[in-house]
């Protein structure tokens, strides 16, 4: 861990706390008793506001959470900093590609 | 002739870094500090045992082991507050190569002192003028609240993030470092920004506060490292420092 | 600790969560059938679980935050213990709503 990937991991930290919020709000709406898939899609469908809400925090969370397994696999597993930083990254590609794929779906479908 | 109340059991790591808990069975007495109990162990029952101590009044830090689990001075701490059914269980310091028996080689944790750039660098000679440096300014204050380390290595044994990552440069080296980065007579704050802003510098710090709880001398490194966070974020954003 | 598991869990949960948002992507019907299945009360104990460790992960990130950029030098013990307590009843919210 150097100031440099210290200052992205508590940017988006600090970026994803508001958005965390607004998202465990959306989970209680989202899971109240009776709401099926259309009634979700029919409410995220060709919305700019979901993408762009999602688009980021989908972004921010990929960077911050492939910065953490970075730490826990250099601090806890027997491999060296560049090792980790390089599955690191490969977890962040993952994890972007996936969440951005699921904000098309819920948006553009 | 002191008081006898019961007896310990008091168990000490033999052996250097493979080894084993003998257990020894002391008198126990009134006002009788961990310090007491090991030095008697080595004068009456077994003079082989090595420890280290010096003052035996608190103030040179010598004598840190790990007591119960917690990384103590054994001198400041009672045997009253901490063996629970009169047992003890007393080792070397953790995080540190154990020479032998209570006693660990300190030789990292200096060489980290020295990495951290803990060391003053002059900005003037003796023929300038003296510096008036005033005890209230923010930045003495912050030096003079970090200053009084020294360098038992409680808070280094203690630490989650120096047992997890080797090249972790530990709570006292950044603290050092702390107090010269408000030194305003200091010229070498680049070069320390930069030592403390590398992998292994302060930001591997994960917040735990151990060093916070532990500390003998009620000394703050998390604060401490927390100002260094800042002060890199600050000059890396300016372009002062690299990644 | 309590910060790396909660973050730890999470880092392994997301990519499943997006695989089960992105099913959408043929339309709803596939999204339907994976809602219905979650209707189980096992996967929404689950889903409990995992609000309690989202919230635990917010509560202990806000803390470091704080930490680091304010002069606070309070110990960890009653903020560890009031997150979890405060996650804990968010959680314990969440199911009540969808029991």
């Amino acid at each position: 861990m150097n100031v440099r990937l210290y200052v992205w991991q508590r940017a988006t930290a600090a970026l994803m706390a508001p958005l965390v919020f607004v998202h465990i709000a959306v989970i209680f709406y989202a899971t109240r008793q009776g709401m099926t898939a259309a009634d979700i899609l029919s409410r995220t469908h060709g919305s700019i506001a979901w993408a762009a809400y999602y688009g980021v925090f989908v972004a921010a969370a990929a960077v911050h959470a492939s910065i953490g397994l970075r730490n826990i696999m250099a601090e806890w597993l027997p491999v060296t900093e560049r090792r980790a930083g390089r599955c690191a990254i490969g977890f962040g590609i993952l994890l972007a590609a996936l969440g951005l794929r699921a904000v098309a779906a819920l948006v553009l479908s | 002739m002191p008081e006898t109340l019961a007896e310990l059991s008091v168990s000490l790591w033999r052996g250097a870094q493979q080894g084993r808990y003998e257990t020894y069975v002391v008198p126990q007495r009134e006002s009788q500090t961990v310090l007491d109990v090991v030095t008697f162990v080595q004068r009456h029952i077994d003079p082989t045992l090595s420890y280290r101590f010096a003052c035996r009044v608190g103030v040179c830090g010598s004598c840190a082991m790990t007591v119960n689990g917690k990384p103590r001075w054994t001198c400041r701490t009672h045997v009253s507050k901490v063996a629970d059914s009169g047992r003890l269980e007393i080792g070397p310091l953790e995080n540190l190569p154990v020479i032998k028996d209570l006693t660990t080689d300190m030789e990292r944790f200096f060489e980290k002192w020295q990495a951290a750039k803990g060391v003053f660098a002059p900005s003037q000679t003796r023929h300038d003028a003296i510096v008036q440096i005033r005890p209230d300014t923010p930045a003495r204050r912050a030096a003079d609240a970090a200053i009084e380390c020294i360098n038992c290595g409680v808070c280094y044994a203690g630490c989650d993030t120096v047992r997890w990552n080797a090249s972790y440069l530990g709570p006292a080296a950044l603290t050092r470092a702390w107090t010269l980065v408000n030194d305003e007579r200091d010229a070498g704050n680049t070069a320390r920004l930069q030592a403390v802003a590398a992998a292994g510098g302060c930001h591997a710090c994960h917040t735990h506060q151990s060093c916070q709880e532990l500390c003998p001398q009620a000394l703050n490194p998390t604060a401490a490292i927390a100002g260094l966070k800042r002060r890199t974020v600050a000059a890396y954003l300016k372009g002062e420092i690299e990644a | 600790m309590v910060h790396r598991i909660s973050g730890l869990a999470l880092a392994i949960f997301l990519p499943w969560h997006f695989l089960a948002l992105g099913l959408a992507i043929d339309g709803d019907a596939k999204l339907e059938s994976f809602l219905r299945w979650s209707d189980q009360p096992l996967v929404k104990f689950a889903e409990g679980i995992l609000v309690f460790l989202l919230t635990v992960h917010l509560l202990g990130g806000l803390r470091v935050l704080v930490i680091e950029n304010f002069p606070w030098t309070g110990g960890q013990k009653q903020l560890v213990t009031l997150a979890a307590a405060v996650s804990a009843i968010v959680a314990f919210i969440f199911l009540a709503r969808v029991f």
